[in-house]
Formats: structure tokens, C-alpha cells, sequence
């Protein structure tokens, strides 16, 4: 049984439709930026995004990216230290087409990023029309600050998961732990199950 | 990268408040009483859940102020629109008790064998976990070279001020007062900069180890003027809050 904090109360009563906040998480309408180390600037000709691990390696410039089909997205997004924000609105590329262009088996990835930032996932959980590569933000050209100019979108998961400076995947054949999993935070991270840390 | 997974299950514990500190008007430190608590690493934080007489919980998640060895101790600042801070600022008496689980995190950390040079860069509250790290080096009695520089509104809003002016060895603290200084200020009155980090950071050629805590803006700033300035992007660790301010 939790203690009864005596005086404390929810200051907040803003009326959030059922269902779009998970346990723990508060509603906030600023945009916060967490980040590892100093922001990566990477000069868009130097910009490529690789997959590799697959049957061959394959890999897009900055202007063939561009070229791929894109989507409007519309999600909400929930962070491990507890902001969600809901509706955001971003462009982007999705995954199914990515790993469309690469025939592999393996049922997991570890997303690479400039600046040493990594992160694990399934594969399954790229697949599906559930994750993205994107490169707009509200509108406009996703900032370096929140991960631009281009990041990794998989809004059903904590957005630890959601790698900025995202310039590859690897793939592999088993879950191996990226940065933040290295220290304690969970391996797959559902907000709605309040997956923060190992163990949870 | 040196990794210090979480072992086994982080739990809810009930803790009891100890003793409690008013550092500026705005900020209070609350001494918790955790009877199962693992210790912790200069820099890890805890996570904090209060409960609601209707069942309401919230939580948050604080850096830890206190050193290696000391009880957990957590330094809070006052949101007045916030939900949990004027809680605990405000209401909350020793002998109370809230749920607390951790530590957690393992990359904002200094351990000794870290070394150094430290260079320590707090905007407002982002000195708590950097306090942490002064804590423990003078508990160890380390004497490596240390340099702090703190900006804050004003000299009314500098937290652990009476610690600070007694620095430990081998420790400099350098002020930015960025909204009010009082008469005869002769130290920085600006928000942070190129030139002042040039003037406080230890030079790039020392191999100094750089931990940067504040504002995103801050943190922007700071950590970009030391990229800038030569050091490596592995030796500027950063912890942003807030947004960016756009």
C-alpha cells in the first residue's frame, strides 16, 4: 500500500481524452530536449541513412531520402521522464519502406546515430506502419535540438526509442541493449505498462 | 562506456523525511530516510511517487543531491504552476513519508577513477547533481582540478551558496549572476558565453572531463561553446530539463 501523501492533491485537472496518456505520464505543451551529449549538427551532404546487416547493405543520401514516399504523421509521443505530448504532427519515412528495400530474417535492430547514441528494438516494432524515419517537425525542418535532420519515430514505445541523429539500423539476430538499456532502462520501454527500467 | 545496469527489479520503498534545508526562497533540500537503500553514484537521480487521498499518485523523477555514502537527499525547486514541486517545497514536514525508487542511471556520473579535470557547468538548478560530485571528492579527499562554473538569476538564487564559498582543494567556483547583481559585483553579470568559456574552461589540451546540467538553453550553449573550443563530444556529458524555450 502506497502512503497517503496528507495535502497532496492533483493540481491539474485538464480533461485529457480517456485512453491517450499512459500511467505515470503528465500532458505537456512544451516540447522538452533531452539528449546524451552535445547536439549533433551533420552537414546534410555528409548525411546518408545505411541498413546493414541484411542480405546486401543499402544506404540513401540525403537527396534519395527525400525522393522516397513520405506520411503525414499524427501521434502522441510519451517520454520516459514522464511529459506526453499529444498531436504532434512530423514527415517522415516509414519503415516498412526502408526494410522493404532489404531482404534479412533477423528479428531485431540496433538504431545507430551520429554521436555514439544507440537504441535496440524489434523489428517487429518498426514493421506495420508503427515507426518512422522523419525529417519535419510541426511543419518545418525538424531541428537539430529534437534530433533533426532526421530521427527515428516509434511513437508506441518511450521516445528513448525514437533515436535522434538516427543515420542507421543494424540488424541482428539478437536483442542486443543500446545506450540507455546499457544503463538500466528497460529493453523494450512500453509507456503502457510503465516499462522505464529493467525489471519493470 | 562504462555500464552499471540497474540489478533485479528497481522497487517502490517508503521513505521517511529527515531533516530539511531552505537553500534560496525557491529551492529546499529534504534528507530522505530509505531503509533499503543501495547507495548511489555522484550524478544518478531517484524517482519519487506521491499518493492522493482519492488514489491519485504522481511522479517525478530528482537528481540526487547528496554524496556516495550520505542518505539520499533530494534539492527541489518550486514551479508554481508545477503539480509535485510545491508539494514538496511547501507541505511536506520531516517524519512524513513518500515513495521513493532508485538510484537510476549510469551515464551523468563521476566516479574517482573518472579523473579529471572536472569541469562542472551548472545553469539554476542543474548544480544539484553536481554537488553531488563536489560532495564526493571531498568526502574522498580527491583534490583533482575542479572548476564550477554556476549561473544563476542572482546571488539570492545560488543553492548551496554557504557550501560553496568554502571550496574544497583544488576547487574553483566561478559565479554568473544573469538578472541581478548585488552592489560591488565583480564577477560575470550575463548569461554564459563564448568568451567567459574560454576564460573558465580548462584548455582542451588538458583532456578535462566536462559534466553540464541545466536549462536546454544552458546546456545548448555550453556544451556546443566546449565542442567549439576543442573538447571531445564523449567528455561534454549533458542532463537537460525544461523545453527549449521556442
Amino acid at each position: 500500500m502506497s502512503p497517503i501523501s496528507r495535502g497532496f492533491h492533483r493540481r491539474h485537472e485538464e480533461a485529457e481524452p480517456a485512453g491517450r496518456v499512459p500511467p505515470g505520464q503528465y500532458v505537456t505543451h512544451d516540447f522538452p530536449v533531452l539528449s546524451a551529449g552535445p547536439t549533433q549538427h551533420t552537414p546534410l551532404a555528409k548525411w546518408t541513412f545505411s541498413i546493414e546487416g541484411g542480405q546486401s547493405p543499402v544506404s540513401w543520401t540525403w537527396t534519395e531520402f527525400q525522393a522516397l514516399p513520405a506520411e503525414k504523421i499524427t501521434v502522441d509521443i510519451h517520454c520516459v521522464t514522464r511529459w506526453s505530448k499529444l498531436d504532434t504532427t512530423w514527415m517522415g519515412v516509414s519503415l516498412d519502406v526502408l526494410l522493404g528495400a532489404v531482404s534479412y530474417a533477423a528479428p531485431y535492430v540496433l538504431a545507430f546515430c551520429d554521436g555514439g547514441y544507440t537504441t535496440n528494438l524489434p523489428v517487429a516494432d518498426l514493421t506495420g506502419g508503427k515507426a518512422w524515419v522523419a525529417y519535419s517537425y510541426d511543419g518545418s525542418a525538424l531541428p537539430p535540438e529534437h534530433g533533426g535532420p532526421a530521427r527515428l519515430l516509434v511513437p508506441h514505445l518511450y521516445f528513448w526509442k525514437s533515436a535522434k541523429w538516427v543515420r542507421g539500423l543494424r540488424l541482428r539476430d539478437t536483442d542486443q541493449p543500446g545506450f540507455w538499456e546499457t544503463y538500466g532502462y528497460h529493453m523494450y520501454g512500453d509507456p503502457w505498462k510503465e516499462q522505464r527500467y529493467a525489471g519493470d | 562506456m562504462e555500464g552499471t545496469a540497474v540489478r533485479g527489479r528497481l522497487t517502490w520503498q517508503t521513505a521517511m523525511v529527515g531533516s530539511v534545508t531552505d537553500e534560496t526562497p525557491q529551492v529546499r533540500t529534504l534528507m530522505l530516510d530509505v531503509p533499503d537503500w543501495a547507495g548511489h553514484r555522484a550524478g544518478q537521480h531517484l524517482d519519487i511517487r506521491l499518493t492522493a487521498e482519492d488514489g491519485y499518485q504522481a511522479e517525478r523523477s530528482y537528481s540526487i543531491a547528496s554524496a556516495p555514502g550520505e542518505p539520499p537527499a533530494i534539492t527541489v525547486e518550486r514551479l508554481d504552476d508545477g503539480e509535485v514541486s510545491p508539494y514538496l517545497t511547501e507541505e511536506l514536514r520531516p517524519g512524513d513519508e513518500i515513495e521513493v525508487r532508485g538510484p537510476i542511471g549510469g551515464y551523468f556520473v563521476w566516479d574517482a577513477p573518472d579523473g579529471g579535470p572536472l569541469l562542472l557547468a551548472a545553469g539554476g538548478s542543474g548544480v544539484v547533481p553536481l554537488r553531488s560530485i563536489l560532495r564526493h571528492r571531498a568526502r574522498l579527499g580527491d583534490t583533482v582540478p575542479t572548476r564550477l562554473l554556476y549561473s544563476s538569476r542572482s546571488l539570492m538564487d545560488v543553492i548551496y551558496r554557504s557550501e560553496l564559498d568554502v571550496p574544497a582543494d583544488g576547487l574553483a567556483v566561478c559565479y554568473t549572476l544573469t538578472r541581478s547583481q548585488p552592489a560591488g559585483w565583480t564577477g560575470y553579470a550575463r548569461r554564459v558565453d563564448q568568451p567567459m568559456l574560454a576564460e573558465v574552461a580548462w584548455p582542451a589540451a588538458q583532456a578535462p572531463l566536462a559534466y553540464v546540467c541545466g536549462p536546454t538553453s544552458f546546456v545548448e550553449a555550453v556544451a556546443a561553446g566546449l565542442v567549439a573550443l576543442g573538447y571531445p563530444e564523449q567528455r561534454v556529458k549533458t542532463e537537460r530539463f525544461g523545453a527549449t524555450g521556442s
